[in-house]
């Protein structure tokens, strides 16, 4: 039994930190989005009459550069959320078919 | 005002407020079923939609869930919305209604006009329905309801939906065309070809999904935080510390953007990508060249029959 919990504290943990790699993926969004917004910026100031077009633009294409970030969060939110428990039937199976073998 | 006109009148309200009923009915109901199904609970309650019931079928069982629920009666609420609106049209409009619904009808037709061109003249009922069906979807969390986009059922089902458009528009050009279309630019592209054409509908679903998700899961984390927060500060005051004060304020400035902002925001870049990608891959050359040996075929039967 004391395996059982070592396994299942190593399989939380380790979603843990799978979740916390998995959220770096925000980097790239973060700087990329950063660049939009001043190249957007700069757009601007250069051409202050096209600020409606040019905001729009810049909102559309940061959603979509933002995907890449939530495919990390969604990865994340899985770990935490959904992972350890499919984990734990799995072990709680291959545990009950260990006991019958040794019986 | 004569006795017939106010008749009329009568009869135009009554339906008015049938309407009306369509339009609030289900999301009350909705309300009443998540309040009746709801398990009491204590800490941070982050869970995907209820299931309501399930019912036998082949294969495996039938789950109804509080998305497909939910969003059957935002359905039923944009149809009730529609049928308001449109209510009592006269030709010249007299209404606020009528100039609303105008109003959405022209800006629908201007933006696929711009996006799309002329040749998908007909494709704005398809991109208000998903615009409407979209931002409805994700406001309805405001009156406490589970939006259905942040189930990633939903938002797949809409994407497979565009997939199946995307997949139609690029067989205009004959099918062997669109299997040649795998192995350009060079016959060793053809699996990352394949892995970019199902990464859309996919990309397209994790992206309104993982939107409207994250704001859900950030405002139930805030909020029970504060909860916890406030029974730690004000827990000693014998009535007052029962009441979670410090919920007050914060998360409602919080879903202003998550939920609204972030909502109407993902549903007009779905309808977006939406017209983007189905315009896009319009084969343009191999449509004309099929149409040049339609032309030839037809001017050839014309002769055999002359």
């Amino acid at each position: 039994m004391e395996m059982v919990s070592l396994a299942m504290g190593i399989m939380l943990g380790l979603c843990g930190v799978g979740a916390g790699i998995a959220l770096i993926a925000g980097i790239g969004p973060g700087i990329g989005e950063g660049q939009a917004v001043a190249a957007a910026c700069e757009a601007i100031g250069r051409q202050p009459e096209a600020k409606s077009d040019v905001t729009s633009t810049m909102i559309m294409g940061c959603a979509i550069a933002e995907t890449t970030g939530l495919y990390g969060l969604i990865i994340g939110i899985l770990l935490i959320f959904v992972a350890p428990g499919i984990f734990s039937g799995v072990l709680k199976s291959t545990v009950e078919s260990l006991a019958d073998v040794i019986k | 005002m004569t006795e017939k006109e106010r008749g009329r009148d009568a009869h135009f309200r009554m339906v008015d407020g049938l309407l009306i009923a369509l339009m609030v009915l289900p999301l009350v109901c909705c309300i009443v079923l998540k309040v009746l199904f709801t398990p009491e609970s204590e800490g941070v309650d982050i869970s995907g939609a209820m299931i309501y019931f399930t019912a036998p079928f082949p294969g495996q069982e039938l789950i109804i869930t509080e998305s497909q629920v939910n969003s059957w009666a935002i359905i039923l609420t944009l149809l009730g919305l529609c049928l308001y609106l449109t209510h009592g049209l006269t030709e010249k409009a007299e209404t606020k209604r009528q100039l609303i619904a105008e109003w959405i009808v022209e800006k629908c037709e201007g933006l696929v006009n711009a996006n799309m061109g002329e040749r998908y003249a007909g494709y704005e009922y398809l991109i208000a329905a998903i615009m409407g069906l979209s931002a409805l979807s994700s406001l309805s969390c405001l009156i406490g309801l589970f939006s259905p986009t942040g189930d990633v059922n939903v938002t797949a089902g809409w994407a497979i939906l565009v997939f199946a458009l995307v997949t139609y528009t690029k067989l205009q050009g004959g099918f062997l065309n669109y299997l040649k279309g795998f192995t350009e630019p060079i016959p060793l592209f053809t699996p990352m070809n394949f892995i970019s054409e199902f990464s859309l509908p996919v990309s397209m679903a994790f992206r309104h999904y993982g939107n409207v998700m994250s704001g859900a899961v950030i405002s139930a984390l805030i909020g029970t935080a504060l909860r916890g927060l406030s029974k730690m500060i004000l827990g000693w005051i014998p009535v007052i510390g029962n009441i979670p004060l410090l919920q007050i304020g914060l998360p409602a400035i919080l879903s202003i953007y998550f939920d609204v902002f972030s909502g109407l925001m993902q549903a007009y870049i779905f309808a977006m990508l939406t017209m983007l990608n189905v315009s896009g891959s319009f084969p343009q050359e191999a449509w004309e060249k099929r149409q040049e040996k339609k032309a030839i075929r037809k001017q050839r039967a014309a002769l055999a029959k002359a």
